[in-house]
């Protein structure tokens, strides 16, 4: 009841003096405006340049790494079991790249819970051959569906069809920079030796395109059994798996599991791809601080124009207090008053802010490295809305707080016998 | 003997503002029930400063003041404005209404304030006061477009809203001419006679002191009778 009565006063307060307050309700809506705008842009942007990377990579990758053995002969002496050992020209140990007991791995896998998915890989060195030219290149056997599923593959590739890789026997999928230089497109043949010096014939089922060139220009994708018979290895022959985690900040922690429970190299995504992080936080980092700035900025003009109407209202809130308000009733009405600014203008800002990414997100943004990007990225995230009108009535209640606690503080002795 | 409404016993104010000076020196009077009582002397006699104590709103002072019988605190500050809003009415010289609201509403606001009627029941009580005073048939215009003898007529209303224990008046027909003046004479008058009403009224207008029951005189900040 009290409460009504004096937002009933700030009410009046408000609508007898419509220009200011609409004027200080756009300065916070605009401010509230290109902060959502900002964030939902930025945040696109960032998601899309990590997601370049990092949808790609798998959370943990296993695999087994060409390196020196850990365990040199010299540590099972017992005798010198506690002396430091010096050990010269030792070679890396890599007689073979493959995973070993990979099918029981992947059950294993398959039951994790932490895992959302897997898919395994093998990579083949070979030759391209068109015509007297070799062109050195790498082949890729991948499960089609999985990686597609997993890892966004479909995303990359522009022209025919990923599950055309496990129909057609003997199929590949090239990079388009490749497929360039070797002047083919689908349905075409291409030749390729591998490098123990044999032939295979491969028909091309699809390009894809990264957007990194480097890559574009000597990969190329075939099924896991096609790159198994190139090889010539068994249908077990896997040289790496690919998870997937459903939170890929557990990545870290699991791939130190894997590695002592498969006895197997593992590498977290966090750890090969450290760069990312640092770049998509600054840039956070620099929008909120933006944002943030704009806010306040609207909140000083919040505070001028409630000192103005302190100043104008003198009389009246003489006569409030000398009737009985009390100094915290007029605190409260202009507080009300400064809060009320805030959300409105939030509101709308937060309309408008929709709205202008809206518009953003439709602007066409086309360019050769990224391929599925058809327009400037957005990020609708909920959470931008909910700090945008948090904040907007923070500042407005702080920019209030001040020129109302002045009013409070108006003797109406002074005001009355001023007269 | 009737009830003490308002009571001053050694009241002793000073000025500390660019020197102390004494305004108010030993000031010792009561003020009964229906009376109606004007404050006279000459400009800087303390008169005004003297009302301004007596309605808590300044409380820099020594001395105890009571209204209906209780002492008035000098910190508590929400505690004064419930007090003034629920046994002080007050008239100035200038009406001080609210231009963003009607008539009806500025009458209300005090009644409003002290939450003890509902909402309709306070809008009734204001077009009653405003009867008395023959002023309903303004109640709904905007109070900036009325005239200024109505305008004070409109802040006695509002003085009235919550039956207050005494109405306090600064000057409230300085700004008035004769006929106006006269008028809110017989306001005050009629009030304190039909309905028993306490009134203090600051004045330097003989013509109006004159007519009152009583007239406190002050000089130099002592009070003469």
């Amino acid at each position: 009841m009290k409460k009504k009565l004096l937002i009933d006063i700030a009410k009046s307060l408000l609508f007898a003096r419509w220009k200011q307050t609409l004027v200080a309700a756009i300065g916070v809506t605009f401010s509230i405006t290109m902060f959502i705008t900002l964030l939902s842009f930025m945040s696109g942007l960032n998601d899309l340049l990590d997601g370049l990377i990092l949808n790609r990579t798998p959370h943990v990758r296993l695999f087994n790494d060409i390196k020196p053995n850990q365990n040199q002969p010299v540590k099972l002496a017992t005798r010198y079991g506690n002396a430091h050992h010096f050990i010269e020209s030792i070679k890396s140990d890599a007689n073979r790249q493959a995973i070993y007991n990979s099918g029981a791995i992947m059950e294993s896998l398959k039951k994790d819970k932490r895992v959302l998915g897997f898919s395994p890989k093998l990579t083949a060195q070979i030759f391209f051959n068109d015509g007297s030219i070799d062109i050195t290149g790498a082949m890729n056997g991948i499960d089609p569906i999985e990686e597609g599923r997993l890892f966004h593959f479909n995303d990359y590739v522009t022209a025919g069809n990923t599950a055309d890789l496990t129909k057609i026997s003997n199929s590949v999928i090239l990079g388009k920079g490749l497929a360039g230089k070797l002047l083919v497109n689908i349905g075409d043949i291409v030749q390729v030796t591998t490098s123990k010096g044999e032939r295979f014939q491969l028909k091309v089922v699809g390009l894809f395109q990264s957007g990194i060139r480097d890559f574009d220009d000597v990969q190329s994708y075939a099924s896991v059994s096609t790159v198994q018979k190139i090889l010539s290895e068994p249908s077990n022959y896997i040289s790496a798996i690919q998870v997937k985690l459903k939170d890929i900040n557990l990545a870290p922690s699991v791939a130190k599991e894997y590695e002592k429970l498969y006895q197997i190299d593992a590498e977290d995504v966090q750890t090969a791809n450290s760069q990312f992080e640092t770049g998509s936080s600054i840039r956070t980092l620099i929008s909120y601080a933006v944002g943030i700035t704009l806010l306040i900025v609207a909140g000083f003009g919040i505070y001028n124009i409630l000192n103005m109407m302190i100043f104008e209202k003198m009389d009246s809130i003489a006569i409030l207090k000398a009737t009985g308000f009390s100094g915290t009733d007029v605190k409260n009405i202009f507080i009300y008053i400064a809060i009320s600014i805030g959300i409105f203008g939030g509101l709308l800002g937060l309309l408008f802010g929709f709205g202008l990414s809206a518009t953003i997100d439709q602007i066409p943004f086309n360019t050769a490295s990224l391929p599925t990007i058809k327009t400037y990225p957005i990020n609708y995230n909920p959470r931008f809305y909910l700090i945008g009108i948090m904040f907007s009535f923070i500042t407005t209640y702080f920019a209030g707080w001040f020129p109302a606690r002045k009013a409070s503080k108006i003797d109406p002795v002074v005001i009355i016998r001023g007269k | 003997m009737s009830t003490n409404i308002l009571e001053a016993k050694n009241i002793n104010k000073y000025f500390h503002d660019p020197i102390r000076v004494q305004v108010l020196n030993n000031i010792n009077f009561s003020i009964n029930k229906g009376e109606f009582v004007s404050l006279t002397g000459k400009s800087g006699c303390g008169k005004s400063t003297l009302l301004y104590l007596l309605s808590t709103m300044d409380t820099d002072y020594e001395g105890q003041i009571f209204i209906d019988g209780d002492e008035m605190p000098k910190k508590n500050e929400s505690f004064l404005a419930k007090i003034r809003n629920e046994k002080i009415g007050f008239v100035f010289q200038f009406h001080y209404l609210l231009n963003e609201f009607n008539v009806l509403k500025n009458v209300m606001l005090p009644g409003l304030k002290l939450n003890k009627y509902s909402n309709e029941e306070v809008e009734q009580r204001a077009m009653e006061k405003l009867k008395i005073l023959g002023i309903e048939h303004l109640a709904l215009k905007k109070a900036n477009h009325v005239s200024g003898g109505e305008k004070q007529r409109v802040a006695i209303a509002r003085a009235l809203i919550n039956d207050p224990h005494i109405i306090m008046g600064d000057e409230p027909t300085g700004n008035l001419d004769k006929k106006n003046s006269d008028l809110v004479f017989d306001i005050f008058n009629r009030l304190c006679i039909e309905f028993n009403q306490t009134l203090l009224i600051v004045t330097h207008d003989p013509s109006f002191a004159d007519r009152t029951h009583r007239i406190i005189h002050m000089e130099d900040g002592h009070i003469l009778i």
